[in-house]
C-alpha cells in the first residue's frame, strides 16, 4: 500500500506500475493538469510538485519541490502531495500566485506552474531569502520566455512575508495524518518498499533483476527516455536506517538512500568548500530526491560527488543482509559503470574522514551554464601540508576517464616542495595536462578538458597562497 | 463621402491602452488552470500517434519494413507518405518537406512513418520498431562542403549600393573576416502537439499549438484532399513559440489529421522532448565574411557582406530568412560602397526555419563584428567607432538595398543610454581593473540595434478581425493573430477596451480559429499587435459608427460623428447612456452588433530584381550596454551588469513590452554564449535534449539589469503611435558577445580584435585567450 494525502485528500494504492511517474499520476489519473511536462526528464522543472512531509523533529512539515517526471509512486509515501491547482482558496489566488501575477511574471505560462511550486516550497521555509537565494530555490525551474527578472522579483516580495496559508493553518492536523500513514505495509506488489535490511536482502533474493532505486532521478530517465519498462523495482525510500546522517571524531558517515540536499548541512558543516559544488549539483529538485549513494553506485564517469569522495578518501560500506564489508572508494570503480558491489550486494553507508588541521579541500566544477549543467571536466584537490611543505596531494576527477579517478602522479612530483613556490604551479600543470586521455563529447573537447584540468592546479595553487589577493572566480558562491 | 467617426488616438485617463494591465491568462496560468492542446479534456476514444524516425543521414530508401511496428502492443494503425490521399509535399512556400520521407531520406531522424496506438508510451515503443535500409550517399555538413558542390536552396540574392571593388581599392586600410554563427534551438517548454478530431464527411476540427493556423488548415486540407472549408483549427495559446510554431507545427497536425480520418477517432500527437529537438528546423546556423574599407578616422567606405545561410535540406522559409540577414548586415550604420551577397545553402539537415529574429541576428552580428574590426585597428574606443558610422546626414541615410533611414532615433537613444549607463566611467574602471587583474578580466561594449517592422513577402501585411458585441454590452474579439505568451490578446483587448471606453474586463479575446477569421498571416514578424491590433481596431470603428449614429438619431442630432464612448457611457454633448443600455437598445433596433475588420500596411515595396526598395514599415530601435567578466583561466564567464534603453514608439503596455524586451535579451544571450547545436560527423544532432542544450537557467540573469523604454512616439500610423518590439530586443544581445570579445581583447592591450565564434562557450572564450595570448607571444 502506498498512502498520501493528495492536498488534503487521503490516497491509497494497492497497486501501481513501479515506472509509473507522479507526473502521470497527477496529469492522467486524477485529471489535473495545471502540472507540465516540459522535458520528462528533470532539466525543466515544468512538473515540478511539492511533498510536505515530517520535519526531522516530527514537529513541522518540510515542504520539498521534486521533478514529478522522474518521480516515483514510492516517494509520496507519507507525504502531503501539492499540486498547483491546490494553492488558490475560495478563488483568492495564493500569496505566491498574486506576487508573479503582480509582477508580471508569465508569459506563455507553459513553466508557471512549476516556478509557482517552487515559490511555494521557499515561502513556507520562512527563511526571509536573499537574491543568492532565490535563484538556489528555483535553480531547477526553465523559463523561455521572461528572462527571470520578473520572478526573481517576484519570489523576493513574497518570500519577505511570513507563510501564512492553508497549510500553515492546517499544518498541526495534516502532521497527524501523515504519521500515522507510516504503520503497516509500505509500497506494491511489484513496487516493493523493504523497510529494513533484512527486508531488502529477502526482496532482493525474490527479485533478483530488480533494480534498486531511492532518488530515481537516473533511473527513470530509462522509463521516460528510453522507453523501457520497469516491471518490478526495489525502493530504497522506506528505507530509514540507510537515510542517516552520523558524525563521530575522525569521519560523517551518510546514508546512501538520504537525499543530498538533507545531508548537505553537515556536508557543509565539516568540508564548507564544497559549498559551490554542492549547490552546482544539478538543481535543488534534483538534490532534494538524488541520493549520494545513488551518484556513487551508478557508477557514472560525470557524477559530481565521486570525485569529492575520492580525494576524500572515503570508505563504502556494503551490506547483503547477512555481512557487512567495508571498500575503499579508490577501489571501488572497476570500469565504465562497474563497481565492486556483488549482485546481493547494496550500497549502504558512505563514511568520509574529516579534514585535519593543514588540510585544504577545493572542488571545482567546469560546465557551459553554470546552474544545473553536467561538468565538462570536475576536479577535486586535497591538499595537506606541514610548515609550508606539501605531503600529500589528493585528488578526484571526473569527466576525464572512464570511472571517476585520481591523479597519483601528482603527489608524487610535489610531496615535498615548499606550496608557496611558484614552480609547483607549472609542475602540477604538466602533470594534469597529461595525465588523462579524455573524449570529445557534447559537453567539450578533449583538448578543453586537458588544458582546463590543469588550469585548475593554478587556480587551486592561488586560491590557497596566504594572503592571496588574486581574484579567481567570475561568479562567487555562498 | 462624410468623415467617418475617429478610430481613439490617445486614451484619456480612464482608457485602456499606455497602461501595464496583466497577462490576460495570469491568473490562470498562476493557478493552472490555462489549457494548452495537451490538457483539453480528449474525446472518448482517442488514440495516440507516435513518429519513427531515420537512423541513417541521407540516400535513397531501399525498403522499410513496418511488420514489427504492427505487431508491437497496442498498435491500431501504421502509415508511410503512400497513405497520403492528397498531397505528399508540407512545404510552406517552396515545395521540399515531405509530410513522411518519400523515396529518399534528407536528414538524419528525418521521420518515415508514422504509427497509432492506443496510448503514448504504446505509440512510441512501436515507433522503435521500424527497419528501414537506404542507399547511403555522403551528407553535405557544412557551409564550405555546400558551396563546393554548388548545393543550393534557393538562387543567390543580391544588393549593394556603388562601387564596392573601387571603394575597397581606393581605401586607407582594409580588413577581411569571416564568422561562424550557431544556430539555436526554440525550446519552447510546450513540445509540438496536435489533437485532431473528425466531423461529419470528412470535416476535420485541429487543435494545435501553432503560429500559423491558416496554414495548418491549408496543409492538413492538401493532405487529406478537402476543401479548405471543411478543415477547423483552433489554437488559445501556445507554450512558447518563438518561430518554432511558424512552419513547424503543420507536419503533426497533418499527421494526426491523416490518422484521424483512417481511423475514425481522435487523434493525439505529441512528440517528446529529445524527438522534437531532432525533427524540427531551428534557427540558421550561418558562416558569413567580409571585406571592408575604412578611414584612419574608423569611418567605414566599403563593405563586401557573404551571407551564407545554413539551410538544411529544403526551402522552408529560408529564402526570407536569408534576405533579412541581408537587409540587417548594415544594423545601423552607414557603410559607404556596399555589397551583400546572400546565399542559401543546401545541407543534409533538418530544415532550418524562423526563429525569433529570422535572420536578422545572423546579419547583424556581422556589423558589430565589422566595428570592433575597425576600432581595434584604429586604436579606438568601440563606441566611439559605432556613433562614427551611423545613419545620418553626414555620413548617410540609405540603406544598401534603397530604403531610406527616415526617424532616426539612434543618435540620440545611444547618447541617453551612454550617459544612464555611466559608460564612460566604467570604462576607466574596466581599465583599471583589468590592469590589476592577472587571472580575471573585465568587457564592456554598447551596441545598437535597427530592426525593419513588416513581413518582406508583402502580402502577408494584411490581417483581419471579428469583433461581437451581445446583449449585455460584453464583447467578444478575435483576430488572425496567435498568442505565444507575449500579450498579443492583452495588447488587442485593451484596444477594443479602449475603442469603447470601456473596462478590460469586459472584452474577451478568444481562441484564434480559422472559422472566425480566414486566410490569416503567421503570428511572425514582430507584427502580431501591429496587423491585428488595426484590424480590430478598424472593426470596433465600424460597430461604433453605427451605434453613434444611432444614439444620434436618439439625441436627435443629425450625425454621430462627434459621439464619443468613454467610461462605460455614450457621450453626445449634454447627451449621456450607459454603453450596456445603448447596446440593448440598439438590438430592439435591429442594429448589428458585429463586424469584421481588415487592415493592410502601407507604404511597403521591394523590387527582388533590382534589389531597391522600401521592405519596412518602419524600423524599432534599442541599445545596449553589457559588462561582463571572463576568467582566463578556465574561459568562464559572467553578465555583471546590462543598460537597456529600448524603442517600442509609445508603448500600448510597458509591463508586456519590458518583459518582451528582458526574454528576448535573455534568449539572444543563449544564443550567443551557452545554446551550443552539435551535430555529429554523421549529420546527427547531439546536443538533442535539455541535459546537453543549455538556455540560460535564472542564475544567468544579470544581478543588473536595467531596463527603459525609449517613449517616443512611432512617426508612421502604427496602433496607437506604438512599435512591434517581439524581436527588435533579441539582437541587444549582440552586446554580450561584443564585451566578451572586449575583455579578451584586453590580453593585447586592445590591439587585436579576437576571433570569436558564436555560441562563446567557456571552451570558445578559453580558446581565443589562448590565441591572442600566443599571438602577444610571437
Amino acid at each position: 500500500m502506498i498512502r498520501f494525502l493528495l492536498n488534503q485528500q487521503e490516497v491509497s494504492l494497492s497497486s501501481a506500475d513501479a515506472d509509473l511517474t507522479l507526473l502521470d499520476y497527477i496529469r492522467e489519473q486524477r485529471r489535473l493538469s495545471g502540472t507540465k511536462e516540459g522535458c520528462a526528464a528533470g532539466d525543466c522543472g515544468a512538473c515540478t510538485l511539492v511533498l510536505a512531509e515530517p520535519n526531522s523533529q516530527s514537529d513541522g512539515l518540510f515542504y520539498r519541490t521534486v521533478n514529478s517526471c522522474i518521480t516515483l509512486m514510492s516517494a509520496v509515501h507519507g507525504k502531503q502531495l501539492i499540486s498547483v491547482e491546490h494553492l488558490s482558496e475560495n478563488n483568492t489566488l495564493h500569496p505566491v500566485q498574486q506576487a508573479l501575477v503582480d509582477h508580471h511574471g508569465s508569459q506563455c505560462g507553459f513553466c508557471t506552474p512549476g516556478f509557482i511550486m517552487s515559490m511555494f516550497a521557499l515561502y513556507h521555509q520562512n527563511a526571509q531569502p536573499n537574491r543568492d537565494d532565490v535563484l538556489n530555490a528555483l535553480s531547477g525551474n526553465l523559463c523561455r520566455c521572461t528572462g527571470y527578472k520578473p520572478i526573481i522579483d517576484a519570489t523576493l516580495a513574497v518570500c519577505a512575508q511570513a507563510p501564512d496559508d492553508q497549510f500553515s493553518r492546517n499544518e498541526t492536523e495534516t502532521l497527524k495524518q501523515l504519521l500515522s500513514f507510516d504503520t503497516g505495509t509500505q509500497g506494491t506488489p511489484n513496487l516493493i518498499m523493504p523497510t529494513d535490511r533484512k527486508a531488502l536482502a529477502h526482496a532482493k533474493a525474490q527479485h533478483p533483476d530488480a533494480q534498486l532505486v531511492a532518488g530515481s532521478t537516473d533511473l527513470s530517465l530509462q522509463f521516460t527516455q528510453q522507453l523501457k519498462k520497469g516491471e518490478t523495482l526495489i525502493s530504497l525510500n522506506a528505507m530509514s536506517e540507510l537515510k542517516t546522517c552520523t558524525t563521530n571524531e575522525h569521519s560523517i558517515t551518510i546514508g546512501a538512500a538520504l537525499p543530498l540536499n538533507d545531508a548537505m548541512p553537515t556536508l557543509l558543516k565539516y568540508f564548507p568548500t564544497l559549498a559551490e559544488l554542492l549547490t552546482r549539483f544539478a538543481s535543488l529538485p534534483i538534490r532534494n530526491q538524488a541520493t549520494i549513494g545513488g551518484n556513487v553506485a551508478n557508477a557514472s564517469p560525470i557524477g559530481d560527488l565521486p570525485p569529492v569522495l575520492l580525494a576524500l578518501d572515503a570508505k563504502l560500506h556494503l551490506d547483503n543482509g547477512t555481512d557487512k564489508r567495508i571498500v575503499p572508494i579508490r577501489e571501488f570503480f572497476t570500469g565504465y559503470r562497474q563497481t565492486q558491489l556483488a549482485s546481493d550486494e547494496w550500497l549502504a553507508h558512505i563514511e568520509i574522514p574529516k579534514l585535519k588541521p593543514k588540510q585544504r579541500l577545493a572542488a571545482f566544477k567546469i560546465s557551459k551554464r553554470m546552474e544545473d549543467d553536467i561538468s565538462a571536466v570536475c576536479a577535486v584537490f586535497k591538499l595537506t601540508l606541514s610548515d609550508g611543505t606539501i605531503k600529500q596531494v589528493e585528488t578526484g576527477f571526473g569527466g576525464v576517464a572512464a570511472t571517476p579517478v585520481q591523479c597519483n602522479a601528482l603527489a608524487d612530483a610535489l610531496v615535498g616542495k615548499t606550496w608557496s613556490d611558484k614552480s609547483c604551479v607549472a609542475l602540477g600543470k604538466n602533470i594534469l595536462e597529461n595525465a588523462f586521455s579524455p573524449i570529445d563529447d557534447v559537453r567539450a573537447s578533449a583538448d578543453y578538458r586537458n588544458t582546463v584540468l590543469a588550469n585548475l592546479w593554478h587556480r587551486f595553487w592561488l586560491e590557497n597562497q596566504t594572503n592571496n589577493t588574486i581574484q579567481t572566480r567570475v561568479v562567487s558562491h555562498a | 463621402m462624410r468623415k467617418l467617426i475617429q478610430p481613439t488616438q490617445h486614451s484619456n485617463n480612464s482608457g485602456a491602452v499606455h497602461r501595464s494591465t496583466k497577462h490576460e491568462s495570469a491568473e490562470r496560468q498562476v493557478k493552472g488552470l490555462a489549457n494548452y492542446v495537451d490538457d483539453i479534456v480528449e474525446p472518448q476514444g482517442t488514440l495516440y500517434a507516435a513518429v519513427g524516425l531515420s537512423a541513417s543521414t541521407c540516400g535513397d530508401i531501399e525498403s522499410i519494413d513496418l511488420s514489427d511496428v504492427w505487431k508491437s502492443e497496442g498498435v491500431v494503425d501504421v502509415i508511410t507518405i503512400d497513405d497520403s490521399p492528397g498531397h505528399r509535399d508540407i512545404g510552406p512556400v517552396f515545395k521540399g518537406d515531405p509530410l513522411l520521407a518519400d523515396g529518399e531520406i534528407k536528414f538524419h531522424s528525418q521521420p518515415y512513418f508514422a504509427v497509432l496506438a492506443e496510448s503514448v508510451t504504446l505509440a512510441r515503443r512501436a515507433a522503435l520498431k521500424g527497419k528501414l535500409v537506404i542507399k547511403e550517399k555522403a551528407p553535405v555538413l557544412n557551409a564550405d562542403q555546400a558551396h563546393e558542390q554548388n548545393f543550393f536552396v534557393r538562387p543567390t540574392h543580391q544588393f549593394g549600393m556603388g562601387e564596392v571593388q573601387t571603394a575597397l581599392s581606393k581605401a586607407e586600410h582594409t580588413a577581411s573576416g569571416r564568422l561562424q554563427i550557431g544556430g539555436q534551438e526554440h525550446m519552447y517548454l510546450e513540445g509540438q502537439v496536435s489533437l485532431a478530431v473528425p466531423g461529419e464527411e470528412g470535416r476535420m476540427n485541429i487543435y494545435t499549438s501553432s503560429q500559423h493556423p491558416s496554414e495548418v488548415q491549408k496543409l492538413v486540407a492538401e493532405v487529406l484532399d478537402v476543401k479548405l472549408h471543411h478543415v477547423m483549427v483552433d489554437m488559445r495559446r501556445m507554450g512558447g513559440g518563438f518561430g518554432g510554431k511558424e512552419t513547424q507545427a503543420a507536419q503533426w497536425a497533418c499527421i494526426a489529421a491523416l490518422l484521424a480520418t483512417r481511423n475514425q477517432c481522435a487523434v493525439k500527437l505529441r512528440l517528446p522532448r529529445s524527438m522534437d529537438m531532432q525533427v524540427t528546423g531551428k534557427r540558421h546556423p550561418f558562416d558569413n565574411h567580409y571585406n571592408i574599407g575604412f578611414d584612419a578616422s574608423g569611418k567605414v567606405t566599403a563593405a563586401h557582406m557573404t551571407i551564407n545561410g545554413i539551410c538544411g535540406h529544403s526551402p522552408d522559409l529560408s529564402d526570407a530568412i536569408v534576405d533579412r540577414a541581408m537587409f540587417h548586415a548594415d544594423n545601423g550604420y552607414f557603410f559607404g560602397a556596399t555589397d551583400f551577397t546572400g546565399h542559401r545553402l543546401k545541407t543534409n539537415m533538418v530544415s532550418h526555419t524562423a526563429y525569433r529574429g529570422f535572420g536578422g541576428p545572423q546579419g547583424m552580428i556581422m556589423a558589430e563584428a565589422v566595428l570592433d574590426k575597425v576600432a581595434r585597428a584604429t586604436k579606438q574606443d568601440p563606441l566611439t567607432v559605432r556613433k562614427l558610422n551611423l545613419y545620418g546626414e553626414d555620413n548617410g541615410v540609405t540603406t544598401p538595398y534603397g530604403m531610406e533611414v527616415e526617424h532616426n532615433v539612434l543618435p540620440d537613444l545611444i547618447e541617453k543610454l551612454e550617459a544612464s549607463s555611466d559608460y564612460w566611467k566604467r570604462r576607466e574602471a574596466i581599465t583599471a581593473f583589468n590592469q590589476q587583474n592577472p587571472i580575471l578580466k573585465k568587457g564592456l561594449a554598447l551596441t545598437p540595434v535597427k530592426f525593419g517592422i513588416s513581413f518582406t513577402a508583402k502580402h502577408l501585411n494584411q490581417a483581419g478581425a471579428l469583433v461581437h458585441i451581445y446583449t449585455d454590452g460584453s464583447i467578444q474579439v478575435n483576430h488572425g493573430g496567435t498568442e505565444m505568451g507575449q500579450g498579443l490578446h492583452t495588447k488587442i483587448g485593451q484596444i477594443a477596451a479602449n475603442e469603447f471606453g470601456l473596462p478590460i474586463d469586459m472584452i474577451d479575446v478568444t481562441s484564434t480559429r480559422t472559422d472566425k477569421v480566414p486566410n490569416t498571416s503567421p503570428t511572425a514578424a514582430s507584427s502580431g499587435t501591429d496587423l491585428n491590433g488595426k484590424a480590430v481596431q478598424n472593426a470596433c470603428i465600424t460597430i461604433k459608427q453605427r451605434l453613434a449614429d444611432f444614439f444620434a438619431q436618439q439625441c436627435g442630432v443629425e450625425s454621430g460623428d462627434s459621439v464619443k464612448f468613454v467610461d462605460g457611457e455614450v457621450v453626445l454633448g449634454e447627451n449621456t447612456k450607459a454603453f450596456t443600455t445603448l447596446i440593448q437598445e440598439a438590438y430592439f433596433e435591429r442594429i448589428s452588433l458585429s463586424s469584421t475588420g481588415f487592415y493592410k500596411t502601407p507604404k511597403i515595396h521591394y523590387n527582388r530584381d533590382t534589389g531597391q526598395g522600401r521592405p519596412f514599415f518602419y524600423f524599432a530601435y534599442g541599445a545596449s550596454v553589457s559588462e561582463v567578466t571572463i576568467d582566463t583561466l578556465t574561459g568562464e564567464y559572467h553578465v555583471d551588469r546590462v543598460d537597456i534603453l529600448h524603442d517600442v514608439g509609445k508603448s500600448l503596455n510597458p509591463a508586456i513590452d519590458k518583459g518582451q524586451i528582458e526574454g528576448a535579451f535573455i534568449q539572444g544571450m543563449g544564443w550567443l554564449t551557452t545554446e551550443d547545436l552539435i551535430w555529429d560527423g554523421s549529420g546527427k544532432l547531439i546536443s538533442n535534449n535539455m541535459a546537453t542544450y543549455k538556455i540560460p537557467a535564472i542564475g544567468d540573469t544579470p544581478a543588473h539589469f536595467n531596463v527603459d523604454l525609449y517613449g517616443v512616439d512611432n512617426a508612421e500610423d502604427s496602433i496607437y503611435r506604438s512599435k512591434a518590439v517581439g524581436e527588435p530586443p533579441f539582437m541587444l544581445a549582440n552586446s554580450v558577445w561584443c564585451a566578451l570579445k572586449d575583455a579578451i581583447s584586453s590580453l593585447s592591450d586592445y590591439t587585436i580584435d579576437p576571433q570569436l565564434d558564436t555560441p562563446a562557450t567557456p571552451e570558445r572564450v578559453l580558446n581565443a585567450v589562448n590565441a591572442i595570448n600566443t599571438e602577444g607571444e610571437a
